[in-house]
């Protein structure tokens, strides 16, 4: 019933970990998987080891989190051995950045024989310069490096976009006539930032982040909605999800499937498993017979 | 909310030549014993455990090693100066047990003092395995003698008496327990599991893994191969569940995130 068929990759529910989130490790996606998500998205890694920013890099603020990790990882060639210790069963996402058209199909070429499908990391909004959303808030570089790693990829691509732009249709437009074969909405918004009021300073050493949490959601909501109106490839619904009523939404909107992350933090790793029961009964409810029958609802 | 409260320092105990206690005034939620705190010096923020949990003078203490630029900072500060404190974090000791052994090498003395404190408090029996590099680096006697614990200490110089590692001090000591407690560096930690192993005694270990969000999210401090987070599901963990953490006295993980060999 909650089965899903994105882009060729099977799932065994909608509910994907999202970037960033738990990522870092094989052994950590393996425990995620067990605990209920029909797939799991790695942490953002890119050609060369990076340590990202100094502590603190995350801070709690109403209704959601702001956090500059700084894309911390070990590099590519670490990261192999990682994705390669991932249970075959796994339906597995590569999260990957770069600077440039050229790096991102590096980084692609190496992983991709061990991965069922690459997410394009073009919208991380407390990247260094020339990375992230720098990338993702301009439709040429979009265009320019989802056609790179398209032309040289065999896997599925999605293009993770950001939500901080002018016109959300034109970015998901580019992405889509570059030959994405998916576009993950929404990367955090931002950047944000939290002061200590007793010292006066920024919290987060890089002083800005990206909001995420149910602070988003309405606009992670919106966002989906409008690309679904604008383009044929399918969404994957991203930002504040912390319960089945959220997943429903982000249906109607236009996705086809989701990503949890910082509610892992309230809800604990077992939200996957809960939000499927409690979307299988509200399915059964409702009378609906699988998930493709609730995409887009609110079009209609 | 998870944000670091900025707190005066309200004491500063010299506990060694390197190690400093900083203590807090402190309201809501204690920590127990074995649980952690970020420290912020608004530099940076790293995980230190609670060495002392005064819930009559309402204060905490964090007892802090120089070892590096963080921590010399750190050092440099007087009564009066600020840090910021988030948390506590983490699954701390569970205190049970007729008989419970404490064992603690180094800085690793820090959440096993405020846990003997806490069990004798309780009315537990405890026995404390004091392990140090040298006699005056033996932390928290005045505290731990004050709690009526057995203590049994030992030096890699000898200068205390018993001249040897946590692990040799374990074997001389040939008591009935049914539960210990155990914090310091992880190869002598590993030994000391494998000395319980033997003896069929429980045992609860406090790692140490390098950690950033602190908060179950970032995935810095996942264990192999179970997954677990050292931050949530840790930084206790029971020798039962260490038998399935492969990388236990074996590598940790770099700020980036690469294996690196203890």
């Amino acid at each position: 019933m909650l089965e899903v068929n994105l882009c060729g990759v099977k799932m065994r529910n909608p509910t994907m970990l999202a970037a960033g989130i738990l990522g870092m490790t094989a052994s950590s996606l393996n425990r995620v998987y067990h605990h209920g998500a029909g797939a799991v998205v790695t942490k953002s890694f890119s050609l060369k080891p990076n340590i990202g920013y100094k502590n603190p890099t995350i801070v709690e603020v109403p209704y959601g989190l702001i956090n500059a990790m700084g894309l911390s990882n070990p590099g590519v060639e670490s990261f192999k051995d990682e994705l390669d210790k991932i249970e075959d069963k796994i339906p597995l996402v590569a999260s990957i950045y770069g600077s440039s058209p050229e790096e991102f199909v590096k980084v692609a070429l190496e992983i991709q024989d061990l991965v069922d499908m690459i997410e394009l990391n073009i919208s991380c909004p407390h990247a260094m310069k020339g990375y992230g959303a720098t990338i993702g808030q301009n439709p040429e570089l979009t265009f320019k490096v989802i056609k790179a790693v398209k032309s040289n990829c065999k896997v599925p691509v999605a293009a993770k976009l950001t939500p901080n732009v002018t016109d959300i249709k034109e970015i998901a437009l580019k992405a889509e006539e570059a030959g994405c074969d998916a576009l993950t909405l929404i990367n955090s918004i931002g950047p944000a930032m939290k002061i200590d009021l007793k010292t006066g300073r920024p919290i987060l050493s890089n002083k800005f982040g990206g909001l995420s949490g149910p602070a988003i959601k309405p606009i992670a909501i919106r966002c989906v909605y409008e690309a679904y109106n604008t383009v044929d490839v399918p969404i994957i619904g991203v930002g504040g999800i912390s319960d089945y009523k959220d997943v429903v939404e982000f249906l109607y909107a236009g996705a086809s499937a989701v990503q949890i992350g910082s509610a892992i933090f309230h809800h604990g790793i077992g939200i996957f498993k809960r939000v499927c029961e409690d979307l299988k009964f509200f399915m059964k409810k409702e009378g609906f017979k699988s998930i493709d029958e609730m995409i887009g609802l609110a079009h209609e | 909310m998870h944000i670091p409260k900025v707190l005066e320092i309200k004491k500063i105990i010299r506990e060694s030549d390197d190690v400093k206690t900083f203590i807090f005034p402190w309201k809501g939620r204690f920590p127990s014993p074995g649980q952690f705190m970020m420290v912020w010096n608004f530099k940076d923020e790293k995980p230190m455990s609670v060495s002392l949990i005064d819930r009559t003078n309402n204060e905490i203490g964090i007892s802090i090693k120089k070892v590096g630029p963080f921590t010399s900072r750190v050092h440099r500060l007087k009564v009066g100066d600020q840090l910021g404190l988030r948390g506590p974090y983490g699954r701390g000791f569970t205190i049970e047990g007729d008989r419970i052994l404490a064992i603690g090498g180094g800085i690793g003395m820090a959440p096993i003092a405020a846990m003997v404190e806490e069990a004798r408090e309780r009315d537990f029996e405890v026995d404390v395995i004091v392990a140090a590099k040298t006699y005056d680096e033996l932390l928290f006697m005045d505290r731990l003698k004050r709690t009526g614990a057995k203590i049994f200490t030992c030096t890699d110089d000898g200068t205390c008496g018993f001249k040897g590692l946590a692990t040799d001090r374990l074997k001389s000591v040939r008591g009935f327990y049914d539960m210990a407690v155990v914090c310091g560096p992880e190869l002598m930690m590993k030994g000391i599991f494998k000395i319980l192993e033997e003896r069929d005694i429980p045992g609860q270990f406090s790692l140490e893994r390098y950690m950033k969000c602190a908060m179950g999210l970032c995935g810095q401090c996942c264990l192999d191969d179970t997954g677990w987070r050292v931050c949530v599901e840790g930084p206790v963990f029971w020798g039962y569940e260490l038998k399935m953490v492969k990388e236990f006295g074996e590598y940790k993980r770099d700020a980036a995130g690469a294996i690196r060999p203890l």
